[in-house]
């Protein structure tokens, strides 16, 4: 059985990643018009950057959230995650260009770690994943708050460089994102982890009886989870020159699953795609590029944002329950036996 | 048919897995609190703990009925923290208008209890999902209305349910109003919940389609359950603005408390699994928690962490296998050491 086969099989169950592109070329349509009529333009080089920018940190947590979504759990520590890494990632840099490799080390590590213990506690301890990811959040937070009293460490300016600096007209945090969205995605299609975490997110038990190390699945997911938002952590040190604990105040944990589901993969797991996810993170970063540029209150921006996320899911809902929709799994002419009708 | 052998009698609950852990934990911790501070033990203590406690106990009940149901409320910590800002900016301190808000609170909280059920079950948006963007919506549009910071205050007779009570009939202490309303609370949820209403909510959860096939309106039922979960957001939101008063942060990670508060008590995410009084007691648990870290001295800072390691090992306290139960032979059921993993979301 070739892989394409399965490739293009999966690609025609995930519908909603097209209508997720769709809505992101609405929405960009309407903001365009939207700026023009204000005397802007939405695509001028800054804009266009300052959306990426936004999206970029979102859009590395959101692609680890995916993962483990779609293996049937849930990443409410990633906020915490991408403090600490930020804090671990500038004092052990110290303000040392010859101690960055070493700091995104540490800094990787440690999330490593914490994702390993989340996958941990989630398999051995059967704790469901919402109290295990919440719990070891929680340790994190007291741990940071009582060591960390305001921001520590320094990166060294060549690496404060990386944070800022561009590639053509693209941010480097936006390149990383981009290439991380196109691992993530090789990871789902490509390799045998990707297709145990679809098994495993769409039922554990089947996928239990089909001879896939469950545990091993969920445990690499939050794994990789943790390792997406340590990467976050290492782009905001180096962005802000400095690590900070405040940085869990961001709301990344709520806000990855909330572009994670926008992005059309199933909350319960099994179905999804990072490229989804993509889609998106891009969709809320252009909202807030255009109410930054319209000048909108900031609130009425989380007031729309609450909106869109429920009538996005309730479109996918829509479309599931839509028999039309539905994948035939034993087309007629294919079955063995030919059942009698 | 095989009656289950209990090896252990009377102390079978108290294994791991058992339902009456989530008291034993209560009593240990309470035996602590009293061990290292005798005076806490005196009546007038003690109703000031209650008084701190009321509000995430009403909270608790109120995600109980959610959570049995197999679904998540995560808008009541802003739901309160908006209640509380719109008590503040409607009465602005005037005494006659009291009631009044009191009944446009009440209305309030339901409104959006109905928005999240039917947005729950009519258009079949996960409740994970839909409560975190009721979060957003609400976060959004209270600053929206206030323009930033909270403003008015409450009234004094607003804030008596909070902080206010009455003199006991026997001994020197005050007998505070919370009491009594967490008192009405648990008294109603425990009586509902053996009404056929309470028995379907819990059936619903535990297994969504067979309750439908029994005949259970299940959009209903659900929607009732966030029904419930915004009126008692809505009488939380109330104890905590006479007891705390009115700040910008008010009710900010509630949600997550309660949670919390609920599953300590073995109530278990997914739905079909656990009782009211366990709920009460997770947020009684909860509560006695912080007060231990402050005879204690536990550094503040720290605080999240022994919270945090004490809800992963009760859970995973209740959830190791139960060994000492011998099953009827029938083989109709699974071993449960190869349970599947709990339910995400």
């Amino acid at each position: 059985m070739s892989t394409a086969w399965s490739v293009t099989r999966r690609r025609h169950r995930l519908g909603s990643t097209e209508v997720v592109y769709l809505a992101l070329l609405g929405l960009l349509a309407l903001s365009a018009v939207l700026v023009a009529a204000s005397g802007g333009n939405l695509f001028s080089q800054a804009n266009l950057v300052d959306m990426l920018t936004r999206s970029s940190l979102l859009g590395m947590v959101a692609v680890g959230q995916t993962f483990v979504i779609l293996s049937g759990s849930l990443d409410l520590s990633v906020g915490y995650v991408v403090a600490w890494s930020s804090l671990v990632a500038a004092t052990t840099m110290a303000g040392d260009p010859a101690r960055v490799p070493l700091g995104i080390a540490a800094a990787l590590g440690v999330a490593a770690l914490v994702g390993l213990a989340n996958g941990t506690v989630i398999t051995r301890l059967r704790v469901s994943p919402f109290i295990a990811t919440l719990g070891v959040g929680l340790i994190i937070k007291g741990y940071l708050d009582t060591q960390y009293k305001g921001p520590a460490g320094e990166v060294p300016a060549s690496f404060q460089a990386f944070g800022y600096s561009r590639i053509g007209p693209l941010p480097v945090s936006a390149i990383v994102m981009l290439a991380l969205v196109a691992a993530g995605a090789v990871v789902l299609a490509r390799t045998r982890l990707g297709h145990h975490m679809f098994a495993v997110g769409g039922s554990q038990d089947v996928a239990r009886l089909s001879g896939i190390r469950t545990h091993r699945t969920v445990i690499s997911a939050h794994v990789l989870s943790a390792l997406m938002a340590g990467v976050a952590g290492v782009l905001i040190a180096s962005r802000f020159g400095t690590g900070s604990a405040l940085v869990y105040t961001a709301g990344y944990d709520l806000n990855s699953i909330a572009a994670v589901v926008l992005g059309g993969t199933l909350l319960a797991g099994g179905r999804g795609s990072v490229i989804g996810t993509a889609g998106g993170v891009l969709i809320l970063g252009v909202i807030d590029t255009v109410f930054n540029i319209l000048q909108v209150d900031p609130f009425f921006k989380d007031v729309l944002r609450g909106v869109i996320i429920i009538v996005a899911v309730a479109v996918y809902a829509r479309r599931q329950i839509d028999p039309s929709s539905r994948r035939t799994r034993f087309p007629a002419g294919r079955t063995a036996g030919g059942e009698a009708r | 048919m095989t009656r289950p052998v209990r090896r252990l009698g009377a102390l079978h609950p108290l294994t791991p897995g058992g339902h009456w852990a989530a008291y034993l934990i209560l009593v240990l911790i309470f035996v602590a609190v009293f061990w290292l501070n005798p005076s806490f033990a005196e009546p007038a203590s003690l109703m000031a703990f209650v008084k701190k406690a009321a509000p995430l106990v009403v909270l608790a009940v109120g995600q109980y009925f959610v959570i049995v149901n197999g679904e998540f409320d995560l808008s009541v910590g802003s739901l309160v923290g908006a209640q509380v800002v719109i008590a503040a900016k409607m009465l602005n301190g005037e005494e006659s208008r009291t009631w009044p808000v009191l009944a446009f609170m009440i209305v309030f909280g339901l409104l959006i209890g109905l928005v999240n059920g039917l947005v729950t079950t009519v258009l079949r948006v996960p409740s994970f999902i839909t409560t975190i963007g009721m979060m957003f919506v609400l976060y959004g549009a209270i600053r929206l209305w206030t323009g930033g910071a909270p403003t008015g205050a409450l009234s004094v007779a607003f804030r008596q349910v909070g902080r206010g009570g009455f003199a006991s009939p026997v001994g020197q202490f005050q007998i505070p109003w919370a009491l009594v309303v967490v008192v009405v609370v648990a008294v109603l949820a425990v009586s509902l919940m053996r009404r056929p209403f309470g028995r379907t909510l819990v059936a619903t959860g535990d297994n969504p389609r067979a309750a439908e096939f029994s005949g259970v309106h299940h959009a209903w039922v659900t929607t009732r359950a966030f029904l419930l979960s915004g009126f008692l957001a809505t009488v939380a939101a109330v104890l905590i603005g006479g007891y705390a008063g009115v700040t910008a942060q008010v009710g900010a990670g509630l949600e997550f408390t309660a949670i919390t508060a609920v599953v300590l008590g073995g109530v278990v995410l997914g739905g079909g699994r656990g009782t009211v009084p366990a709920a009460i007691a997770g947020a009684l648990t909860l509560e006695a928690l912080f007060t231990l870290f402050n005879q204690l001295s536990v550094p503040s800072t720290l605080r999240p962490t022994v919270q945090g390691a004490i809800i992963i090992a009760a859970v995973a306290f209740a959830a190791l296998p139960r060994r000492h139960r011998s099953r009827p032979v029938s083989g109709a059921v699974a071993p449960e050491g190869r349970e599947p993993l709990p339910a995400a979301g």
